[in-house]
């Protein structure tokens, strides 16, 4: 292996490689993973002079922490945590030069869930299907980060691009999806998308990267029974028995058998993805 | 033909038979191929329905959707993918069981139907494949188990699958293949997709 590496010192809770996923390919049962908070990801790259598309870490709640073998440049977006090269302070959402044989550390975060972390180069594992991402459901993709693994950076490709000014949402005190019902909203009784509408959810812990699942009162169903399997888009509100909604995130399987009540736009998904457990949830009806 | 809306940009195509959702698929298909189908993102069959999603105008397929003709289903010209069998699963028997009929007459039967991948699902490279008449459909173990081998060729409802790697699964588990269903370094990865005619031919068990 080249000199363009870097070892993992501190894996973090759950700490996977990811850039744009892999679709077209959900007629094969193939998930489109990908990193679940985009914007991060995309910032995160052209912060250090990646195209978009290259392959960045994305962590969850505790960060994580790399020696890199030669000096590279690294920036951390998404949930906001405590950068430190070699023990010293470093700045979050902005280009930092790491060098050679220094540690770079992401800390936990402070709030939300997930950060992100580019290379220069990016992470050069081999692409499965045209895409390095980590797909936890299908298994698809470099495994998930484990202390001392050591992976591969592509060549730089440019200077990094500066930047004004990072987006950063602050820290979410509630979640708020829109979703357009349907295709099945039929399976669902007026009270039951009432229900949708109005009720109270919080984001459960058994949330993951296949689906933010929720807490809070059941959707009553008007029919009863199994539908027969269909396709699963990416933002759907998947209702099993129990009544509360799983709303679809990358790793979500391509066809299901639950009915969905509605879907929420992929332009909303990025907030999801950083909702702690607890969080209060609002589904807000788009018509 | 019931297109219901999917969110902004898709579509879901509900039919009334399995034959009518291969015959819509596969006219899809052939638009896509010939440059007569609006950009999408996925093209997605299942038991009875197509999925669109990443269209920009899903409401302007609907229109059009409505003026198609639709060619019902030919056998195909590919010719159909062999897959050796062993008939060694555990639940051979409970599938004669359920059949009426001795173990050989699960394996004759099974091996003599011509089935095709309906959809894809589960796992990557998994395929529904249909074509065991009705009074051959069997329900799914009462308990899943949690590790089902690679290779495994097994029954659930009205469908045949060949496991593409180890799982958990509660599907009948009737044979074993080593034929590989999945293998990303693949053109295409999977070996059975939506439209693959498929054969079962018996294998001497070891």
């Amino acid at each position: 292996m080249t000199d363009r590496a870097f070892s993992v010192v501190r894996a973090g809770a759950l700490t996977t490689v990811q850039d744009l996923g892999r679709p077209g390919h959900a007629h094969l049962g193939v998930p489109r993973a990908g990193a679940l908070d985009e914007p991060a990801h995309r910032l995160a790259n052209r912060l250090v002079g990646n195209p978009e598309s290259a392959a960045t870490l994305e962590t969850t709640l505790t960060g994580c922490a790399l020696r890199v073998r030669t000096a590279t440049t690294v920036a951390v977006t998404g949930a906001p945590c405590p950068v430190t090269v070699d023990g010293r302070p470093a700045p979050w959402g902005a280009p930092v030069r790491v060098p050679a044989g220094a540690v770079l550390d992401a800390g936990p975060a402070t709030h939300g869930l997930r950060s992100h972390l580019a290379f220069a180069g990016g992470i050069d594992t081999e692409p499965v299907l045209g895409s390095r991402a980590a797909d936890l459901l299908s298994g698809l993709g470099p495994d998930p980060l484990t202390d001392g693994a050591v992976l591969p950076l592509g060549d730089p490709h440019g200077p990094p691009a500066t930047a004004d000014a990072v987006p950063h949402t602050g820290p979410a005190t509630e979640l708020l999806l829109p979703f357009l019902p349907g295709p099945r909203d039929a399976w669902f009784t007026d009270a039951g998308l009432h229900t949708l509408a109005t009720g109270r959810f919080r984001v459960s812990p058994a949330s993951n990267r296949i689906g933010l699942r929720t807490q809070g009162p059941p959707l009553e169903r008007a029919r009863t029974g199994e539908l027969p399997s269909e396709g699963m888009p990416l933002g759907a509100l998947q209702v099993p028995p129990d009544g509360l909604p799983v709303l679809f995130l990358h790793d979500h399987p391509t066809t299901g058998g639950y009915p969905v009540i509605g879907v929420v736009p992929e332009r909303y998904l990025a907030p999801a993805a950083q909702a702690v457990p607890g969080t209060p949830v609002r589904f807000l009806r788009m018509r | 033909m019931r297109p219901l809306p999917v969110g902004e940009h898709g579509l879901l195509i509900e039919l009334d038979s399995a034959e009518e959702v291969e015959a819509l698929h596969a006219e899809l298909l052939r638009r896509a191929a010939d440059g007569a189908l609006p950009p999408v993102r996925e093209i997605v069959p299942a038991a009875r329905t197509v999925l669109l999603d990443g269209l920009a105008d899903p409401r302007g397929l609907i229109a059009e959707l409505a003026a198609w003709d639709i060619p019902p289903l030919t056998a195909g010209d590919r010719p159909a993918v062999e897959i050796p069998v062993r008939y060694d699963g555990p639940d051979l028997a409970d599938v004669a069981a359920l059949w009426d009929v001795t173990p050989e007459e699960v394996v004759r039967r099974h091996s003599a139907t011509e089935f095709h991948v309906a959809f894809c699902g589960f796992a990557p490279g998994f395929g529904y494949l249909t074509g065991l008449p009705e009074p051959l459909h069997v329900p799914r173990r009462d308990t899943p188990r949690t590790k089902v081998p690679v290779g495994s060729v097994a029954l659930a409802g009205p469908y045949t699958g060949v496991y593409p790697r180890s799982s958990p699964g509660g599907w009948q588990l009737i044979g074993t293949t080593d034929t590989v269903l999945w293998d990303p370094r693949r053109e295409p990865a999977a070996l059975l997709t939506p439209g693959t005619r498929v054969r079962f031919v018996p294998q001497e068990t070891a």
